[in-house]
């Protein structure tokens, strides 16, 4: 079957600084894909890229294909077909993406004229059923209230409603819940994986927390440095890390049960993109890295089946993780 | 057992709130009642969500703020009036670390300048040895005399909460109040932090209150926990205990919503409704409107804190001891 999406080689450069080094990465129809990893690691930056929300300035290559379409560098009208209708996209701060002097009705009205072949009380319906959808109370009455009317929970669920509007196939989620409490962070997750079920719809979340993405998602691609380390079902990733930064990642995360261990840091700071080292990125901080790793970058090559990991010491890292001494 | 080294003892904090600029003003209640001991050398883990006082509480307890009622005692003895010669000395003796070390820092000032500040304020040490200190402070967060002649700017985020954490440390303080000191960092730098905090802890005997939203870093550092939600504690406990066998609803339910790796979201506690608002809190037991076990008695009487056993805590009318325990 023929992925939904397929990014292949994408590469960023901002003013000369190649912050994103070559992604490749697809998605099926219908599957949830958690992208990790920590700030400036390229998460969002690879699904801004695709959607050529960059600013003019950001020089993008590479290939992207939305069912075998070409969307990378396609012209604007083309894009507005796909970006809300085909693919949708929700962020972080869900206060700033609404326009706080307009009424809940009129943005989520305007998402839906735009993307969809209603008009008059037709598109009214339509914008209560989604509030509806999301779990607002009292939709029919809420429409008319403001963005400063709900709290932050509830400005995410709306924003859901507006990315569901143009019923997507895709929803890219970046750092949905991060601004949010625990207790509400929990009802927004469910909100999507429901939403997501019902709707057939593929989703890209995109966190820095490993727990989040665990839960949520079939497959996790880690990213470092602008490329994705280690690709692996959700998982066998965190039973059997491979490659060693996505082994430090899940060693740093303290355990809520079990005995308490001492946190196994990983040294070291992420690399400045304008200074980046020879060879693999990650080769200064790992404990592991020989004279090779530092030669040339290796490339995200399979270990076994759905499994993608770049790094030349994989099989030294999996025995270490194991506790058998390399022979 | 000798007394504790901090002592809160039902502090309270309420602010008048005007909603709109001719409206009526309400009264927000922030921390309510709240009491808290530390012993010398350990760790109290102050959890909650936004709203839930922890932060307040945590600025009371170091005198930044008047509690309306209840007392602060350090090392025995009740904190001096604010501004005095005397509360000088106790407030050298205690340091707050925030969330946000860029806000902490002074961008244009090199940050070895910054960690000397508090020695010249509260003129600790011979001026020509102050120098040797702070080489010794950055050496204690693992940064070397090339970090400290640097800019804020100049530095990553756990580079900047080390520095924080430095100055912190200048005036030899007995007493670390934490404000989310790693929630702006990225996992692997917050685990370097975390690590250093520990470290530093054995091996100055520090005695610290930290606050944080994250249940993990919480357990990792605590000794006891303290849950809170709308302005009170609703449970306490040591911290491996409590989070393995939550009593109180809200406890579980916060267990339950913290995601694990491993494991998928099966029987996890969604809490219907919205995030408590501190300025309309319900009647009775603040978070019966949530709660999913909530009964009549529930809405009219504010449940107590009381020990159910070993040292746990409860404010809740349907957890009153060993035999709910064994049916949960």
């Amino acid at each position: 079957m023929a992925p939904l999406v397929s990014i292949r080689n994408l590469r960023v450069t901002f003013n000369g600084v190649q912050v994103l080094r070559g992604v490749d990465v697809s998605l099926q129809k219908g599957e949830a894909l958690g992208l990790v990893g920590e700030s400036g690691s390229g998460k969002s930056v690879t699904w801004l890229a695709a959607l050529g929300l960059l600013p003019r300035h950001a020089k993008v290559s590479g290939s992207v294909l939305l069912d075998d379409r070409e969307i990378l560098g396609a012209p604007a009208a083309d894009l507005d077909h796909v970006r809300g209708g085909r693919v949708a996209m929700i962020f972080q701060d869900p206060a700033s993406a609404l326009n706080p002097v307009l009424t809940i009705r009129r943005q989520l009205c305007e998402a839906l004229a735009l993307h969809r072949d209603l008009s008059g009380d037709a598109v009214k319906a339509e914008a209560r059923r989604l509030l509806d959808l999301v779990g607002i109370p009292d939709a029919g009455r809420r429409l008319s209230a403001y963005p400063h009317e709900f709290s932050g929970g509830q400005v995410q669920r709306i924003m859901i409603a507006m990315a569901l509007a143009g019923n997507p196939d895709l929803l890219v989620a970046d750092e949905p819940t991060t601004a949010l409490d625990a207790t509400i962070q929990a009802q927004i997750l469910e909100l999507l994986s429901s939403v997501r079920r019902e709707m057939g719809m593929a989703m890209v979340l995109i966190s820095h927390d490993l727990g989040v993405v665990a839960e949520n998602c079939d497959r996790v691609a880690v990213m470092y440095a602008g490329r994705i380390v280690e690709e692996a079902p959700s998982n066998q990733l965190f039973a059997d890390p491979v490659h060693p930064y996505a082994q430090g990642l899940i060693g740093a995360l303290p355990p809520l049960d079990g005995a308490r261990r001492r946190l196994t840091a990983i040294p070291g700071t992420v690399p400045d993109p304008a200074r980046m080292p020879e060879g693999c990125a990650f080769a200064p901080r790992c404990t592991l890295a020989s004279e090779a790793c530092g030669l040339v970058a290796p490339s995200l090559a399979p270990i076994a089946h759905d499994r993608n990991v770049a790094c030349i010491r994989a099989e030294a890292s999996r025995r270490a993780l194991l506790g058998i001494a390399a022979e | 057992m000798s007394a504790p080294f901090v002592q809160v003892s039902a502090i309270s904090r309420s602010y008048a709130m005007r909603s709109g600029m001719f409206g009526r003003s309400t009264v927000v209640h922030a921390v309510d009642g709240v009491s808290l001991s530390i012993p010398k050398g350990e760790t109290l883990g102050l959890v909650g969500e936004s709203g839930s006082g922890k932060s307040t509480t945590g600025r009371i307890v170091l005198g930044f703020e008047p509690s309306d009622s209840g007392e602060v005692r350090f090392d025995g003895k009740p904190m001096a009036p604010l501004g005095t010669a005397a509360w000088r000395a106790q407030r050298a003796r205690m340091q707050m670390i925030f969330q946000d070390p860029l806000g902490a820092l002074d961008r244009r000032l090199p940050v070895a300048a910054q960690i000397r500040e508090p020695l010249d304020i509260h003129d600790l040490g011979m001026p020509a040895e102050r120098e040797d200190r702070v080489r010794e402070l950055l050496r204690a967060v693992e940064l070397t005399p090339a970090h400290g002649a640097r800019y804020p700017g100049a530095l990553s985020g756990g580079q900047r909460q080390r520095i924080v954490l430095a100055r912190a440390l200048a005036t030899k303080p007995d007493f670390l109040v934490c404000d989310e000191p790693v929630s702006a960092l990225d996992v692997s730098i917050q685990a370097q932090v975390v690590n250093l905090l520990a470290d530093l802890q054995a091996e100055l005997s520090l005695t610290l209150l930290f606050i944080s939203h994250d249940l993990r870093v919480v357990r990792q550092i605590s000794n006891v926990v303290a849950v809170m939600y709308l302005g009170r504690i609703v449970e306490i406990g040591s911290a491996d205990d409590l989070f393995a066998r939550p009593e109180h609803p809200y406890t579980q339910a916060l267990v339950s919503a913290s995601p694990a790796p491993g494991r998928r979201s099966a029987g996890r506690i969604v809490l219907a409704g919205d995030p408590p608002n501190p300025a309309a809190r319900p009647q009775g037991c603040t978070f019966h409107p949530r709660c999913p076990r909530a009964i009549a008695r529930c809405a009219s009487e504010v449940p107590a804190l009381s020990s159910i056993g070993g040292n746990r805590q409860v404010a809740c009318h349907l957890v009153t001891g060993a035999e709910t325990r064994d049916a949960a």
